[in-house]
């Protein structure tokens, strides 16, 4: 695993201008990530989601971004025009949404929508892409590629609609994935089977991945590496494989409120919030 | 309090329930876990009425249930829904939306009963007034607590109760109706995906897949890990977290 720095970004603010004033959704965030696995942790409202967003320029039109560098190699993402996004999003930078059942077209098959995905960066003739599209169908362990390929979104389940987003979002071979929430609208066994195959590609294909979850424990167990977000702030930045070293009270506290398995009934300890944290 | 024996039940052709047997004391917490299409909410709906076409026994409270749920068995029985969002009318206010199961069982006195419920959840009386759209994803579903409470009930159905919440606010509410198990004497039917949640929670537990009791353990044999079918071994290790290794262990159980 090289050290080079894929992305770079620097005293990332997003601010949304609402009808009852502005929201500052993120204040501040500054990271560099290499090809290894981030992980990105907070409850809902933290920012987690809108830093993922700003990245790859999908912040709402009611938002405004600002940074002091946002740089993937040596592309400036935030001068990019929308031509030239339209050849980092997808091929270089991908994003794997939460939802297949709202994030994958509901009248077109799904196998026009990887060949969709797949031709729009690539030239190739449709027998080629068809078979491209099988081939990632059989890479994310979809068991009957050619039935899929035919079927409609609606037609197959929630573990296999994402895995079918994972094949999309994984066939133009991009460098870097952002992943927000991609398994929890899913079982927990359904959920890891997902993680693994996501796991297995990302590591075959050496991509860097930003992984969004409101799962502390899912998550370190997952990456290398994990900031923890509180209104808009990194409060912590941990190694996963040192959860347990974790020194900032709040992560702490989402640590200690998670209920055990160690039959004990008494009361779970609550999340004291300061003000001082949301202090940047 | 709560007896089911054989139960059965179809949705159309479907076979959702086989021969479910659950028996809860009173002021007792069960809990039922499993996966999607399991069948734990189902277990849920018919006891309240929900489902239609079922077979077998549903005693509660030493009473058999016949296919009708009268006003007397909603009294005693209360249900509370996993979505916080969508089981609130967004355009009543909490006042509005406790007040009325009070008029419809006709108990009067609703003004007093409004705030001692907001009392009991915890909730300031400045919430009376609002709409749902004003409250946080965890005040909301205090309130759905509260409507289910206003009628005094002696069951509460509770159907994934804390999985849209966030688990500072999850652990916020699971105190909140463990102390009102304590304090109203209630007895708790919980239905969770979360092993951990309902290990936590019930006193007894039993695992559903595909419609059927897999395996029924109690909090300390989940604690010490010692479960029997293979099924309830994987989802057990599922709530560990992500291992490459094992993921490659799972079956799937269709």
């Amino acid at each position: 695993m090289s050290n080079e720095t894929l992305l770079s970004v620097k005293n990332l603010e997003v601010t949304f201008d609402t009808p009852k004033g502005t929201v500052n959704a993120v204040r501040g965030v500054s990271f560099d990530l290499g090809r290894e696995r981030l992980g990105i942790v907070g409850e809902s409202g933290s920012g987690k989601s809108q830093t993922g967003r700003a990245i790859l320029g999908l912040t709402a039109a009611n938002g405004r971004i600002t940074a002091d560098e946002m740089k993937f190699h040596d592309l400036d993402l935030a001068t990019l025009t929308p031509k030239q996004w339209r050849k980092v999003r997808g091929a270089r930078i991908s994003m794997i949404m939460q939802d297949p059942k709202y994030s994958l077209n509901p009248v077109m098959t799904i196998g026009d929508q990887i060949i969709e995905a797949y031709r729009e960066h690539h030239k190739v003739n449709a027998k080629e892409a068809r078979h491209r599209a099988i081939d990632m169908l059989e890479a994310v362990k979809i068991r009957e590629p050619e039935r899929v390929f035919n079927s409609y979104p609606h037609e197959v389940s929630g573990g296999m609609g994402q895995r079918v987003m994972i094949a999309m979002m994984l066939i133009p071979d991009p460098e870097l994935i952002i992943a927000d929430e991609p398994t929890s609208a899913l079982d927990v066994t359904v959920q890891l089977q997902v993680m693994a195959i996501l796991d297995d590609l990302v590591r075959d294909r050496g991509m860097a991945l930003i992984f969004i979850s409101h799962d502390l424990q899912l998550v370190s167990s997952f990456c290398d590496r994990v900031l923890v977000m509180y209104q808009g702030l990194v409060v912590e930045e941990l190694k996963a494989s040192a959860l347990h070293e974790a020194k900032h009270p709040y992560t702490k506290g989402l640590l200690n409120c998670l209920p055990k398995m160690d039959g004990d009934h008494s009361d779970l300890p609550i999340l004291e919030r300061e003000a001082s944290w949301a202090e940047g | 309090m709560i007896e089911i024996n054989k139960l059965n039940a179809w949705f159309d052709d479907n076979h959702v329930l086989k021969d479910v047997d659950i028996k809860v004391p009173k002021n007792g917490s069960f809990g039922l876990v499993g996966e999607s299409g399991s069948g734990k909410s189902t277990v849920l709906r018919t006891i309240t009425g929900l489902v239609d076409d079922w077979e077998g026994e549903i005693i509660v409270n030493n009473k058999e249930l016949g296919p009708k749920r009268d006003k007397a068995f909603y009294r005693l029985v209360q249900m509370v829904f996993q979505d916080p969002f969508g089981s609130l009318h967004p355009r009543h206010t909490i006042d509005r939306i406790l007040t009325e199961p009070v008029n419809i069982h006709g108990l009067g006195n609703s003004d007093a009963r409004v705030v001692e419920a907001l009392n009991q959840v915890g909730l300031d009386n400045a919430f009376r007034f609002r709409y749902p759209h004003q409250l946080s994803g965890g005040q909301r579903q205090r309130v759905a607590i509260a409507r289910a409470l206003i009628l005094e009930p002696k069951i509460l159905l509770l159907d994934e109760p804390t999985s849209a919440l966030d688990v500072s606010i999850q652990a916020e509410v699971l105190n909140l109706l463990s102390r009102l198990r304590r304090e109203l004497g209630l007895t708790y039917v919980m239905v969770s995906h979360d092993l951990a949640v309902v290990a936590h929670m019930c006193d007894d537990i039993a695992i559903m897949n595909h419609g059927r009791i897999v395996e029924r353990a109690t909090a300390e044999q989940l604690a010490e890990g010692t479960l029997e079918h293979p099924y309830s071994q994987q989802l057990y290790k599922a709530a560990g977290g992500y291992d490459r290794a094992i993921v490659d262990t799972f079956v799937d159980w269709d």
